[in-house]
């Protein structure tokens, strides 16, 4: 065996690679629950690859198909309901976990130097991620597909000049048709999976070169012992494989939970409407984006007014628009000389707990119909998203901070 | 902080509703139940008999139906299909859509999946809550689906509903307390052949039926669960045990 390995690593360096990555890739010893949610959202970027490729098998990319193909999955195919049930339940627990994920990012100030291109690569693969699901959405050609579509391709409409033209082109045709369909598929199944593959490859090996955050915000590397090897970190493998597989258990025990007993998960991961094929005479009563959109779905519709020259339908896109932009330039908003919350000022501590529960909300909004009451919900909500931004540079500088502890606090 | 992040996981969670019916009315509620072999069955009875006419379940097949709620393939060809119709084939009906556009105002839907569309409890309610109404083209109008075009097919299981709360009906008393009665109730002169109860039970298991079709795999999806759940508690043991000893050394 040892021979072989000499074999190999003479022409490629596999063993080194497995020590930068794995057995001498050291990490803070004190990460808490929020440190599953990484190596979580690996697992179900490998679930919905999986079962994709199946469900690819058997599903009908067509206008006159697709919706009926999605059924013969469901009933004729062997345990195709299964592997349909695993891929959308899988959808939306990758955005719970990634969700998590950034919130870890924003609780300790993992986005701050020298970790800044560690969350671009992650706001990149949210991005991607975000059309993935946008697009796979339209695939089992239900009502909400197609209505759903109809929607967000026509905010493209709002732009001055080009606009009009620029939705005729995504959509390859004047409504959405089969020809929508067929690009979609072929972006969803072959072209965004590759770039987000790619995105995460970046995201670990930027975060590989500069190594892991931990709960108190310290530099782990300041203090090594006469190895090199810095005291407060302890080799990924085997110490965090295997406690990351506890939180495989964990989160598989939930996820499956769903997909045997709760599917649907009433109407919020497979809509009620999608089980009705696309009919494009026919529009539902209240179009609703899937939860995972319902954030900013709420920031786009809360602009109900006209800004000067800007009419409320492209200030509903640039606002959307923005909501996910400030979040790429977070690192440099945030001036605090501490990066984790647990030493940061009241204004900070605050304002993320006020920001969880205010993007929780705008996502709940995201799916109800737009009523007056709701409408002004979602206003102030916004106006808050953009504050916590806009005012980070001003009350992470001027809040008194805690003092950091030289090395990690158990 | 505990606290704080017990908030924030619950909140995302989405929180669990159901869409209300549309037109406000209540829905009376049921569990349908897909392991009562003999509902269903009677259930596909009344469906071939009353509703495949106009509407297919065009996403399942007849032998499945058959197998699934325990109908043999003679019996299953002989009582519950066409001549011309085989046993591994989709349950298409023969309704020309153009033309059932004209006869209906719409085209019958397929009902392969109208209680995952609609709800269990909308469909039952629906199905029981056709009323005489003269304004409507087929005489009938319906207290969960407002003009809607679809004709009172079950009138001679279910007979005549009146709306003792419209303006135009006469008004039915409570022969004991002498109260106005307000509600759906059938018309003593225009019975059909089943009582209320009969027939809320005959739309019991035709609602069970079409639940049944919506969702085939329901029982095995959930029998399978508990085995992987009970697979995935034996992988936890085994895990954090394993965490445990090679963590001994962590201080």
């Amino acid at each position: 065996m040892s021979k072989f390995m000499g074999w190999v690593n003479e022409r490629m360096s596999v063993t080194r690679v497995w020590e930068d990555h794995l057995s001498k890739y050291y990490a803070p010893k004190n990460f808490n629950f929020w440190y599953f949610f990484g190596s979580l959202a690996m697992l179900v970027l490998v679930n919905q690859l999986l079962t994709g490729i199946w469900l690819t098998m058997s599903y009908t990319p067509s206008a006159e198909a697709a919706f009926a193909s999605v059924e013969y999955i469901m009933r004729d195919v062997e345990y195709g309901w299964l592997i349909r049930y695993m891929h959308s339940t899988g959808a939306s627990f990758f955005f719970i976990v990634v969700y998590l994920h950034m919130f870890r990012g924003l609780l300790y100030g993992s986005y701050k130097a020298p970790r800044e291109l560690v969350w671009i690569f992650g706001m990149a693969i949210y991005l991607a991620l975000m059309a993935e699901a946008f697009m796979g959405y339209l695939l089992p050609w239900g009502q909400m597909s197609y209505w759903g579509a109809q929607v967000i391709i026509s905010l493209f409409g709002a732009i001055p000049v080009i606009g009009p033209d620029l939705q005729q082109w995504i959509r390859g045709d004047f409504l959405i048709s089969g020809i929508t369909l067929n690009r979609f598929f072929a972006l969803h199944v072959v072209a965004l999976p590759i770039v987000i593959l790619g995105l995460v490859l970046l995201h670990i090996i930027a975060l590989h070169e500069v190594g892991s955050n931990n709960p108190d915000g310290v530099d782990i590397k300041k203090y090594k012992d006469e190895h090199g090897v810095p005291l407060d970190g302890i080799p990924f493998h085997p110490y965090y494989t295997v406690k990351d597989l506890v939180g495989v258990a964990v989160f598989l025990f939930v996820f499956c939970s769903v997909i045997f007993f709760l599917p649907e998960m009433g109407g919020y991961f497979i809509e009620h409407a999608n089980f009705e094929q696309a009919n494009a005479l026919k529009t539902p009563a209240h179009i609703a984006p899937v939860w995972y959109m319902g954030a900013f779905y709420s920031i786009l519709r809360a602009i109900t007014f006209d800004i000067g020259p800007i009419n409320s339908k492209l200030g509903g896109l640039i606002a959307m628009g923005s909501a996910i932009a400030i979040l790429f330039v977070l690192p440099w908003l945030d001036r605090s000389p501490v990066r984790s919350w647990r030493y940061k000022g009241m204004f900070s501590k605050v304002g993320i707990l006020l920001f969880a529960i205010v993007f929780a909300l705008l996502t709940w909004l995201g799916t109800q119909p737009a009523t007056q009451t709701y409408t002004l919900l979602a206003q102030v909500s916004t106006l808050f998203y953009f504050a916590f931004f806009l005012l980070m540079p001003f009350y992470t500088r001027w809040e008194k901070t805690k003092p950091v502890p030289e090395r990690v606090t158990g | 902080m505990k606290k704080a992040i017990i908030t924030f996981v619950l909140s995302l969670l989405p929180v669990l509703a159901l869409a209300a019916g549309g037109s406000g009315y209540p829905l009376d509620h049921i569990e349908t139940d897909h392991s009562d072999k003999a509902s269903l069955q009677r259930g596909a009875k009344q469906f071939m008999a009353y509703c495949a006419g106009c509407h297919a379940t065009q996403f399942q097949r007849f032998e499945r139906v058959a197998d699934d709620i325990g109908i043999p393939h003679d019996l299953m060809m002989k009582n519950l299909m066409s001549k011309d119709s085989k046993i591994g084939n989709l349950m298409f009906n023969n309704m020309d859509e153009k033309e059932a556009k004209v006869w209906f105002g719409a085209t019958p839907p397929d009902l392969t999946m109208v209680t995952r569309v609609r709800g269990e409890d909308w469909l039952y309610t629906y199905l029981r809550t056709f009323y005489e109404d003269n304004k409507r083209p087929w005489g009938v109008n319906n207290k969960v689906f407002p003009d809607v075009g679809m004709p009172h097919v079950l009138m001679e299981l279910q007979g005549v509903q009146i709306d003792n709360c419209g303006d135009t009906s006469p008004t039915a008393v409570d022969p004991l307390t002498g109260e106005k009665v307000c509600g759906l109730t059938v018309d003593p002169k225009r019975k059909g052949s089943m009582e209320p109860k009969q027939f809320d039970q005959a739309m019991y298991d035709l609602t069970n039926f079409l639940s049944y079709s919506a969702e085939p795999m329901k029982l095995e999806r959930q029998s399978l669960g508990i085995y992987v759940l009970l697979f995935i508690v034996l992988l936890f043991i085994v895990t954090l045990l394993l965490k445990r000893e090679y963590w001994k050394d962590v201080h």
